[in-house]
C-alpha cells in the first residue's frame, strides 16, 4: 500500500538548512496498522505530512497504491488526498461553523456529491462512531472525544486507502484516548490501513507494529503483539 | 460559478459567519451610500445654482434701434436708426456663429387680445420659427408658428399659458380664435416658458403676418439670435463685426455706440457656465474620494477575510479541495456579498435623496437633489469589481500555502 524509498527532507529556515529525514525506507502493505513513534524533532510528523501529501519531498520515492507521489501539482495532490488519504489531527480541525453532519459530509462536497447524497452517508458515518444524536451539533458543543471521532468519521467517508492520524490522543485524556483506539482498531479490522503518528508508548502499544524513528532515521521496525494480545 | 451546490455552501459560510458577512457588507453599503447622498447633494446645489442663474445663462444676444449721438457723412447726429428686412439677411447671410434667428415685430395697443368678453393686456410679437427655442419654450398643447404660417402669412397665434388662464378659462383654446385689434386670430398652440411662469404672458404670431397687418411690410423692431460656442475675446469681436455691419448699411460712425443697442448675454454666460463647470468638477473629486475610499475599505476587508479564513482553507485543502475551488468560492461569496450590499446602499441613497427633496424646500441653494442611474450603477458595479480583485490576490495566496502551513494558524 505505501512504499517509502530512501526519503529525504530538509527544511531551510534562512542559512541554516535542517535536514529532517534521512533516508527513510519502509513498506505498509494493506490492512496494516502502523504507529511511528519518536521523540520530537525526530521526524514523525514530517513523515507523516509527506505520507499524506500535504508536504513534499527532497529525494526518494513514495508510492502510495502503487502510484507514484511526486512532484504534483497542488490540484493534483487535493485530488489524491480527497481520494486516497483520510486524515486525523490532533487540534481536530472541524469547520467550527458547521454542525457534526455537515463537516463530516465535506470531502464529499469536493468529490461534486450532491447534498442530499452527502448527508445521507455522513449520517451513516456518525452512526459508526456512536454520535448519531449529535449530529447537529456544532463542534464547540461537543467534547474532545466526540470531536475526535467526528473528525475520523469525516476521514473515513470518503472511503480513503489509508487513514492517517497525527497524534489523534495528543489534546484527549487518557480514558478518551483508549476510546479513539479502540475505534481505530475497529476501522482496521475492516480492512483499513491505519497509520497513527503518536510519542506516547501506551497509544503505540495498541497499534500491530510500531516503526521507532530517531533523528531522522529509521531506528527500529518491530512488529510488536497488541497488548491484548497478551491477556 | 453559480451553481447550486456552491451557492448552497457559500450560503452556509455567509449564514454562519453573519458577523464578518455583515461588517464586509455594511462598509461596501456605507460607500455607495455616501457616494449617492454626496453627488445627490452635489446636484442639489447646481440645479439650485442653474436654477436662480437660469435667466441671464443664456447664448443669446439681441439688438434694438437707437438713435445717432455722432455726425458722421454729413448726417447730423440724433436721427432714428430702424431696421428692416434687409439687416435680417445680413445676419442671416453673413455670421455662421448665428445658430437660431428671429426678427421681431411688436404690435401697440392698449388691452387689445379679446376672447369673447374678456381683454387682456399683453406684449404681441411677430417671430420666427427659431424663437421656440432661442427663448426655450415648450408646447405642451398644439404647436409653435412654422414655415407655413409665415409663407402664407397666415392669421395664427401662439398664447402663453398664463394668456389661456386668463382669457379661456375652462375653454380649450386651440382652434378657437382670439382678437387682436379687432382682427381675429386663429390660436394653434399653448407654450410654457422653461424658465419659469414670468415669460408666460406673450402673444406670438408669424413674423411676416405681424409686419403685413400692423407695420409696412419692411420694418424690424428688433432682432434676437443665439449663438455657438466662443471664447470671450471671440464674442467681443463678434460683437464689434455686427455693429460695423449695421454701422455700413444705415450710414452711422462705426463708434456710435447709441445707434443700436446690442444687448450681450454670453459673458455672463460664460460666467456662469464657468461656475457650473467648477460645482460638476467639484461633485467628481467628492465622488471619486468616496469610490476610493470605499474601494480602499472593501480591500482592506476582503484581505483580512482572507487572513482570517487561513486555516478553514487550510482544513479544505487536507481534505482534498483544490486550490481553484477555494478561490472560487472566496470570490463568488465576495462578489455576492458586495453586488447585495452595494444593492441595498444604492436603494437606501436614493430614498434619503427623495426623502431630502420632499422635506427640504427648493431655494436658491438647493434644489431637486437626483443622482444619475447610470453613475449610481457604475459606481456600485466598480466596487464589486474591485471588491473581487481585492479578494482575488490574498485568496491565491492563501489558496497555494501547503495546508500544514495554513493549518499551523491560529
Amino acid at each position: 500500500m505505501i512504499r517509502l524509498d530512501n526519503i529525504h527532507k530538509s527544511y531551510t529556515m534562512g542559512k541554516t538548512s535542517l535536514h529532517v529525514l534521512k533516508g527513510i525506507s519502509t513498506t505498509i502493505e494493506t490492512g496494516e496498522f502502523v504507529s511511528v513513534m519518536g521523540s520530537s524533532g525526530s521526524g514523525k510528523s514530517t513523515l507523516l505530512n509527506i505520507l499524506g501529501i500535504l508536504d513534499n519531498y527532497d529525494k526518494g520515492s513514495y508510492y502510495l497504491d502503487d502510484t507514484l507521489i511526486a512532484n504534483l501539482s497542488e490540484k493534483k495532490a487535493a485530488y489524491y488526498r480527497n481520494k486516497l488519504i483520510g486524515f486525523v489531527f490532533q487540534s481536530f480541525n472541524l469547520l467550527s461553523f458547521k454542525n457534526a453532519m455537515e463537516n463530516i459530509a465535506l470531502p464529499l462536497y469536493y468529490q461534486k456529491i450532491s447534498r442530499k447524497k452527502r448527508n445521507k452517508k455522513a449520517m451513516e458515518y456518525l452512526d459508526k462512531v456512536d454520535l448519531k444524536d449529535w449530529w447537529d451539533h456544532k463542534p464547540y458543543e461537543l467534547s474532545g472525544g466526540q470531536k475526535q471521532r467526528v473528525a475520523i468519521a469525516r476521514a473515513m467517508i470518503n472511503e480513503p486507502k489509508v487513514l492517517l492520524a497525527d497524534e489523534p490522543t495528543g489534546a484527549l485524556d487518557s480514558q478518551t484516548s483508549y476510546d479513539v483506539l479502540e475505534l481505530f482498531r475497529q476501522i482496521n479490522d475492516e480492512g483499513m490501513t491505519v497509520l497513527v503518528v503518536t510519542h506516547e508508548h501506551d497509544i503505540a502499544a495498541k497499534t500491530k507494529r510500531v516503526i521507532k524513528l530517531s533523528d531522522g532515521i529509521i531506528e527500529n521496525e518491530a512488529v510488536e503483539l497488541m497488548e491484548s494480545n497478551y491477556v | 460559478m453559480f451553481d447550486s451546490e456552491n451557492l448552497q455552501e457559500i450560503w452556509e459560510t455567509i449564514r454562519q459567519n453573519k458577523l464578518r458577512t455583515f461588517l464586509t457588507g455594511f462598509s461596501v453599503a456605507w460607500g455607495i451610500f455616501m457616494l449617492m447622498i454626496l453627488l445627490g447633494a452635489g446636484n442639489g446645489l447646481k440645479n439650485a445654482a442653474q436654477k436662480s442663474f437660469a435667466q441671464d445663462a443664456t447664448n443669446s444676444m439681441s439688438i434694438y434701434t437707437g438713435s445717432t449721438e455722432k455726425a458722421y457723412n454729413g448726417l447730423q447726429p440724433g436721427r432714428n436708426i430702424s431696421f428692416t428686412n434687409k439687416d435680417f439677411d445680413a445676419l442671416d447671410r453673413n455670421f455662421e456663429a448665428i445658430n437660431k434667428l428671429t426678427s421681431r415685430h411688436n404690435v401697440y395697443g392698449n388691452n387689445n387680445v379679446r376672447y369673447k368678453d374678456k381683454r387682456g393686456d399683453y406684449s404681441i410679437t411677430g417671430v420666427f420659427p427659431d424663437m421656440m427655442d432661442i427663448e426655450g419654450i415648450y408646447m405642451p398643447e398644439g404647436r409653435f408658428i412654422n414655415k407655413t404660417d409665415m409663407n402664407q402669412n397666415r392669421k395664427v397665434v401662439v398664447i402663453g399659458n398664463k394668456v389661456k388662464q386668463a382669457l379661456f378659462g375652462r375653454d380649450d383654446p386651440k382652434g378657437n380664435f382670439l382678437r387682436i385689434n379687432d382682427i381675429s386670430f386663429k390660436v394653434v398652440g399653448v407654450y410654457k416658458d422653461r424658465g419659469g411662469e414670468r415669460e408666460n404672458d406673450r402673444v406670438y404670431l408669424p413674423f411676416t403676418t405681424g409686419q403685413k397687418i400692423f407695420g409696412d411690410g419692411n420694418e424690424v423692431h428688433s432682432f434676437n439670435f443665439t449663438i455657438g460656442d466662443m471664447s470671450a475675446s471671440e464674442n467681443k469681436a463678434f460683437e464689434e463685426e455686427i455693429q460695423t455691419g449695421f454701422a455700413q448699411r444705415h450710414s452711422f460712425h462705426p463708434e456710435d455706440e447709441n445707434a443700436i443697442y446690442i444687448s450681450n448675454r454670453y459673458e455672463n454666460y460664460l460666467r456662469f457656465m464657468k461656475l457650473f463647470n467648477g460645482i460638476d468638477i467639484f461633485i467628481w473629486i467628492i465622488g471619486f474620494g468616496t469610490l476610493i475610499a470605499g474601494i480602499v475599505g472593501v480591500s482592506n476587508i476582503m484581505i483580512i477575510v482572507v487572513k482570517e479564513r487561513t486555516k478553514e482553507i487550510g482544513i479544505r485543502k487536507a481534505i482534498g479541495a483544490q486550490p481553484g475551488l477555494i478561490v472560487k468560492q472566496i470570490l463568488t461569496e465576495a462578489i455576492l456579498i458586495t453586488a447585495f450590499a452595494g444593492y441595498v446602499g444604492l436603494v437606501a441613497g436614493v430614498g434619503v435623496l427623495e426623502v431630502m427633496a420632499s422635506v427640504i424646500p427648493s431655494s436658491d441653494f438647493f434644489r431637486n437633489p437626483e443622482v444619475n442611474f447610470n453613475i449610481a450603477i457604475s459606481a456600485t458595479v466598480l466596487l464589486v469589481l474591485a471588491g473581487a480583485v481585492a479578494g482575488f490576490f490574498p485568496a491565491r495566496r492563501a489558496s497555494k500555502i501547503k495546508p500544514i502551513v495554513a493549518l499551523k494558524e491560529e
